[in-house]
C-alpha cells in the first residue's frame, strides 16, 4: 500500500484534527498533544457524522452531533452512543508533511 | 390537513426514511474553527459549582421539610426541593447526557445516573432516545421525544405540570424493563447490546422505590416518599414550562434548527435550573457547546438566529395560540422571520416535506 501526502504537519494544531479525502473515502487526520500524528476513518461509526467538526481532548475524538467519543490511537469507541471502532490507518512524518497508509 | 403516526414503527417513520428526511445533513451557521474549538471546550469548574448549589440546596431544603413536617410551614421548602428535584435533574440528565456538563467524564456519568433515577428516565434508553432526537429533531415517526405532536394534546401537557403522566408512563415502562422487556419503540432505538443495560437499572430502580414505600409503611408517613419520588410530581412544573417551548408550536419535518426550535431569554433563576437549555437553537445546531458557554454561542451566532423570545411569558403568547389552532388544522405552524443579516430558509433542503400553513 503505498504512503499518500495527506497535509503538512504545521496544518494541524496540536489537540486538533483536520478532515482528509481521498479516493472517494474521508479519513480525519489527528495532530496528538505529544506531537504524533494518527488517522482514522472520517466519520462516526454511529450515524456517519463527519468528525472533522468534533473536539480532540488529549488521545480522543468526540463527534460532533451525539458526543459519541473514540481513542483515535486505536480507534477503540470510548462512549455511546458509538458501539463499533472507527478504523485507524498508519501514519509517518516525513519532510514536514503528514503520509498516511489507506 | 394531513394525518400524523408519531409512533417509531409506523409510516410515518417509513416515509422519512424513504425520502432521506431521516439522518439528514442539517443546515448550520458557518463559525471558525478556531471559536467553535474555543466554545466547545471543557472545564470540570462551572458544572462542580453548579452542582455543590444544586445538592447543598437540596439538602438545606430538605431538611427544613423534614423538620417542619407535616406542618404547613414545611410546604414552601417542599415546594423548592421538588423543583430542584423534579425539574432542574431534568437539564442536569440532559447536558450529562451529552457528556459536556464536565471535563472529567466520571463527574458526567454520576451527575447523569442520578438525574436520571429523579426523573425516572432510564439512563440507557433515554441515551438513545435523545441521541435519535439529535438525528432527527421533530421528524414524525423518527423523534422519540416530541412533546407536543399534532394535534396537541393540552390535557396531557397540563396535567405533565404534575407529572402525571409522564411519571405513570415511567413506572409502567420500568416495570416492564424490570421484568425484562422493552417496549416496541424502545427495542427500535436500543440496540441489542444496550438492552440488558435497560433492564439491569429497571430492576435496581424498582428495588429503591419498594424500598421507600416499605419506609413509609413503616414508618406510617408518606415523609420518604416526599423525598423520593413525590417530587417527580410536585417539582415537574418547571421543566414542562421550559420544555414545551423548545419545540412547541413550530415546523415539524424540517432540516433547519431555526425553523422548528425556539430560544428564549430567561430569568437567571429559571436559567439555572434549565442550564440554559433556553438557548434551544443554539444547542441543537452545535450539541458540544457546554452549557455554560450557550451565552457567548447565542452572540457569536444571533445574526443567523430568529429573534429570541424575551421573556417565558412572551414565548408562551407565541406559541399557545398556534397550539389551540392546530387542534383543528394540523398543518399549522409558526414561521419565524429571520433578519437580514441571516441566510435564507432552504427550500431545497425541505423540497420532500409537506409545507403545511405557516404562521409569520
Amino acid at each position: 500500500m503505498p504512503w499518500i501526502d495527506a497535509c503538512a504537519t504545521d496544518e494541524i494544531e496540536q489537540e486538533d484534527l483536520v478532515r482528509f479525502d481521498h479516493d472517494g473515502r474521508t479519513f480525519a487526520i489527528y495532530h496528538s498533544p505529544d506531537g504524533d500524528f494518527f488517522c482514522t476513518d472520517g466519520l462516526c461509526t454511529h450515524e456517519q457524522v463527519h468528525l472533522a467538526d468534533g473536539l480532540v481532548m488529549d488521545y480522543e475524538i468526540e463527534c460532533p452531533k451525539h458526543n459519541a467519543t473514540f481513542d483515535y490511537r486505536t480507534g477503540e469507541a470510548k462512549r455511546a452512543p458509538a458501539c463499533v471502532n472507527l478504523a485507524t490507518y498508519p501514519t509517518k512524518v516525513d519532510g514536514g508533511r503528514v503520509l498516511v497508509e489507506v | 390537513m394531513t394525518q400524523r403516526d408519531y409512533s417509531m414503527t409506523g409510516p410515518d417513520s417509513a416515509w422519512a426514511v424513504q425520502t432521506g428526511l431521516a439522518a439528514a445533513d442539517w443546515y448550520h451557521t458557518d463559525l471558525p474553527r478556531k471559536t467553535m474549538k474555543d466554545l466547545m471546550k471543557r472545564t470540570n469548574g462551572p458544572a462542580i459549582r453548579d452542582t455543590a448549589i444544586l445538592f447543598a440546596s437540596m439538602i438545606v431544603l430538605a431538611g427544613f421539610g423534614i423538620v417542619l413536617w407535616p406542618t404547613l410551614w414545611s410546604v414552601p421548602f417542599w415546594l423548592g426541593y421538588g423543583v430542584l428535584y423534579g425539574s432542574a435533574m431534568d437539564s442536569r440528565w440532559h447536558e450529562c447526557g451529552h457528556g459536556t456538563a464536565f471535563k472529567t467524564r466520571s463527574y458526567n456519568d454520576w451527575l447523569y445516573q442520578i438525574a436520571s433515577f429523579c426523573m425516572m428516565r432510564n439512563p440507557h434508553t433515554w441515551r438513545w432516545s435523545h441521541a435519535r432526537h439529535h438525528t432527527d429533531t421533530v421528524i414524525v415517526g423518527r423523534d422519540p421525544e416530541v412533546v407536543l405532536m399534532r394535534p396537541p394534546a393540552l390535557a396531557r401537557v397540563i396535567a405533565n405540570f404534575f407529572g402525571l403522566v409522564d411519571a405513570w408512563t415511567a413506572i409502567g415502562r420500568m416495570l416492564t424493563n424490570a421484568t425484562g422487556r422493552l417496549t416496541p419503540d424502545e427495542a427500535d432505538f436500543v440496540p441489542r447490546p444496550e438492552q440488558p443495560k435497560v433492564i439491569r437499572v429497571a430492576r435496581i430502580w424498582v428495588a429503591i422505590y419498594a424500598t421507600v414505600i416499605a419506609m413509609a409503611f413503616a414508618l406510617n408517613s408518606i415523609l420518604p416518599l416526599m423525598l423520593i419520588g413525590l417530587p417527580r410530581l410536585y417539582g415537574a412544573w418547571h421543566h414542562v414550562m421550559t420544555g414545551v417551548l423548545q419545540h412547541g408550536g413550530l415546523a415539524e419535518n424540517v432540516t433547519d434548527h431555526r425553523l422548528n426550535s425556539r430560544t428564549v431569554l430567561m430569568n437567571p433563576i429559571s436559567r439555572f435550573i434549565y442550564w440554559n437549555m433556553n438557548y434551544h437553537v443554539e444547542h441543537h445546531m452545535f450539541p458540544m457547546v457546554p452549557y455554560h458557554r450557550l451565552p457567548q454561542l447565542h452572540e457569536a451566532i444571533k445574526h443567523d438566529l430568529p429573534a429570541p423570545n424575551r421573556s417565558i411569558p412572551e414565548a408562551f403568547a407565541e406559541m399557545w395560540p398556534a397550539l389551540v389552532r392546530q387542534l383543528r388544522d394540523e398543518d399549522h405552524f409558526i414561521k419565524r422571520t429571520l433578519p437580514d443579516t441571516a441566510k435564507p430558509y432552504r427550500a431545497d433542503l425541505h423540497a420532500t416535506v409537506p409545507v403545511g400553513v405557516p404562521a409569520e
